[in-house]
């Protein structure tokens, strides 16, 4: 047996989304792996002495724009990939706001080769539910699945028209895809991103209502109870959208539902000065929001953290408050924000984080991943969870290289991350 | 007391004491404006004031440069396209006129912060002379300072504001500064117009215009429209007449001495009914002395701290 492909992670403390094993040395050769089992010896390997450290499976996003083909100023594969790897994600989706959309299979077509072909990390785009995310005319999932689409949703669009959702979360439901939907009602806000309040009084900005959010949960729950169709409502920010998953959930409604680390972290009074790094369609809210969404997260009513990385040039965020595009640029805070916000605090156990932020993902979206134990593809995250650590935005890997977290001490600092068997050192 | 602050951008972010002092220095540049005609004041020699002003104004601007050109600045205009012009950034347009040598921008900017945005990268002191919905603080300091003249102090002054409160950024301001310095604050006005939370400053919102004008020592009435970019926000100009008008009979229940103010040009008949607009000294003209004045002082207190890019 060469050595030469053998990696051994010694003392580790393994962290599944169903148990925890800690003092645990694992062997992984080539892209799997193949022993865990306490005190391996093997001569010659490369040695990673991970005392202290969480191993965990790598992390798979379900929310998140890659901004190829179209708007690789603001992000690409290559650095979307180095950005998801320095987070400790595996796996990415990419949402089909891209120019041009991903509404058919030609473009499904040329994200799936271009990821596969420039990303260190799996891409897996997402295909429009509407053609253009207009929210009018169907697109062809069928043509979109046969190419590799993993879900339908017309991202951070909304469609408005009660007649055409019905008949576009109809047809999508054929096709057991995942029917990602973003909450908005348009004729009450249009992606203002200041939270309808005293805040917003206090700076002059018109801000988004919550029942803006409320009222398309409302909505698509109704219709997806009707007719019994499976849907996957995406970064819930508000209360009362947290009581509607809830009671729909107990009623048997076929849903789940995600959130997005800005949404328990931060309240809307991070926008005070016209702070446009954290401005987020949906807003940041209130902290009675954040106390829900943390419910949320802890009775499972909310399944998913995703990072809703939304990456964007300097030159649209350092403007004037309204004009400034909403985002933040977030793989690469997502799982220490989380940890530090959720686990550290005690209001999550750290397999949950691992089940909202890689097991449930790879479930939904039917990837297959996740998995931990031998045989098993070596995807995974190993980070510190106790040193603190101060966020750089200038350092991110991402073209996007601010966040409303810089200057923020933060523990989950992250080591190593595994695709499929290839070490990527980080932050030594 | 001393005044020490770069820009000028809001007076939610001032205390008690700076409005106070701006106030009282404004009112010193009104005594030598008023009792020396002609007299040109070295204060800002060799200094350049810009105004870059990005929504249409004539009263503002001029009262601005005459401030300005009153203490021997040299002043320079630039007004742009009615339609904001997105093409060419706030930043680059500031920075701009910062390299040229600007000590002073006077900017109105149609979006909530702008100059808040522009401070952060200019070398000369920014002044806001309106932001979107935000604020006007130098134009409620001139609503301020005739209050004061009149009234004499603020604390437990009983103001009334009646009206479009939502989209009057003068109203705004003056909340702000009318709260700090110790007045109390009611506002009436359509629940469309009012904005959020907005008690959360401490006001008190009323929806009768006669129940927020109940002991008032002043009342502010503000212009209103009916609908702002194709949107009503109110039925009709005859329906807020009925509810909102400023009569003998709602201003019966202000104090005696009650002074009615208006920002102008008054809607006659409908904010304001003609028989009150008509007596003698009933509603304050906007006094243009004290416009100048104001700003005066603005430029005279920011040039001592620090505005002024190549001349320091």
């Amino acid at each position: 047996m060469s050595n030469t492909n053998l990696i051994l992670i010694r003392k580790a403390t393994i962290i599944t989304h169903d148990k925890t094993i800690y003092n645990m040395d694992i062997l992984i050769e080539n892209d799997k792996i193949i022993d865990v089992d306490t005190n391996i010896n093997v001569d010659q390997c490369d040695i990673i002495e991970a005392e202290g450290l969480y191993v965990i499976p790598g992390l798979i996003d379900m929310h998140c724009e890659l901004c190829e083909p179209g708007f690789d100023y603001r992000e690409s594969f290559e650095t979307g990939g180095a950005a998801a790897i320095a987070g400790g994600f595996t796996a990415l989706t990419c949402n089909p706001m891209t120019s041009p959309i991903i509404d058919n299979k030609t473009v499904v077509e040329y994200v799936v080769n271009k990821g596969h072909n420039v990303s260190p990390v799996a891409i897996y785009p997402y295909g429009a539910l509407t053609k253009g995310n207009e929210g009018e005319y169907m697109t062809e999932i069928g043509g979109m699945q046969l190419r590799g689409i993993v879900a339908v949703s017309d991202g951070d669009i909304s469609i408005q028209d009660s007649k055409t959702l019905k008949r576009v979360l109809q047809y999508a439901s054929m096709f057991e895809l995942p029917i990602i939907l973003h909450c908005e009602d348009h004729s009450l806000s249009k992606g203002f991103g200041v939270n309808d309040g005293y805040i917003a009084t206090q700076l002059g900005l018109e801000g988004s209502m919550a029942a803006s959010e409320t009222l398309m949960v409302a909505k698509y729950i109704a219709i997806a109870e009707e007719l019994k169709i499976r849907i996957h409502l995406a970064h819930i920010s508000t209360k009362e959208s947290v009581e509607l998953i809830r009671a729909a959930k107990r009623r048997g409604v076929r849903m789940t539902s995600e959130t997005s680390p800005q949404y328990f972290s931060l309240t809307e009074e991070a926008i005070k000065g016209y702070n446009t790094y954290a401005k987020v369609n949906p807003p940041l809210r209130e902290e009675e929001d954040i106390k829900a969404i943390i419910k949320g997260l802890q009775d499972g009513t909310i399944d998913v953290i995703s990072s809703d990385h939304q990456p964007h040039n300097i030159d649209s965020k350092a403007i004037e408050f309204s004009l400034a595009a909403n985002g933040i640029s977030a793989l690469e805070t997502a799982l220490a924000v989380s940890f530090t916000y959720l686990v550290k605090p005690g209001y999550l156990k750290m397999e949950q984080l691992v089940e909202k932020m890689s097991h449930r993902p790879s479930h939904l979206l039917s990837l297959n991943k996740s998995f931990f134990g031998v045989g098993h593809l070596a995807d995974l995250a190993i980070f510190d969870p106790e040193s603190d650590y101060v966020v750089d935005a200038t350092k991110f890997k991402s073209k996007a290289k601010h966040s409303p977290y810089h200057g923020m001490t933060l523990k989950g600092l992250m080591k190593y991350t595994f695709v499929e068997g290839k070490k990527y050192t980080l932050n030594i | 007391m001393h005044y020490n602050k770069k820009h000028f951008l809001d007076l939610k972010s001032l205390s008690a004491s700076d409005i106070h002092y701006l106030l009282n220095s404004a009112q010193k540049m009104k005594y030598v404006l008023e009792n020396s005609k002609g007299y040109v004041a070295p204060h800002l020699k060799g200094k350049t004031v810009a105004t870059l002003f990005h929504e249409e104004s004539s009263r503002s601007r001029l009262s601005y440069e005459l401030a300005a050109q009153n203490l021997s600045a040299k002043v320079i205009n630039i007004t742009t396209a009615r339609e904001f012009n997105q093409k060419i950034s706030l930043k680059e347009v500031g920075t701009y006129v910062d390299k040229m040598g600007a000590d002073f921008i006077v900017i109105r900017h149609p979006i909530s912060g702008g100059p808040h945005h522009l401070a952060k990268y200019v070398k000369a002191s920014v002044i806001n002379a309106g932001d979107g919905l935000n604020e006007n603080p130098s134009e409620a300091l001139v609503d301020l300072l005739t209050i004061l003249e009149q009234k004499n102090s603020f604390t437990g002054l009983k103001v009334a504001i009646i009206g479009d409160i939502m989209y009057n950024r003068v109203a705004k301001s003056s909340i702000w500064a009318l709260i700090k310095l110790g007045a109390k604050v009611s506002i009436a006005g359509p629940a469309t117009l009012i904005p959020r939370d907005i008690e959360k400053t401490g006001v008190t919102i009323h929806h009768s215009a006669t129940e927020a004008i109940i002991d008032a020592d002043v009342v502010l009435c503000l212009k209103v429209q009916e609908d702002r970019r194709g949107v009503a926000l109110i039925p009709s100009l005859n329906e807020y007449k009925k509810l909102y008008k400023i009569n003998k009979t709602r201003l019966s229940y202000a104090k005696e001495d009650v002074i009615v103010m208006h920002p102008g040009p008054i809607n006659r008949g409908i904010e304001i009914s003609s028989s009150i607009i008509d007596k003698e000294g009933s509603v304050l003209d906007k006094q243009q002395g004290s416009g100048i004045a104001v700003r005066m002082a603005l430029f005279h207190l920011h040039c001592r701290s620090g505005g002024g890019s190549l001349h320091v």
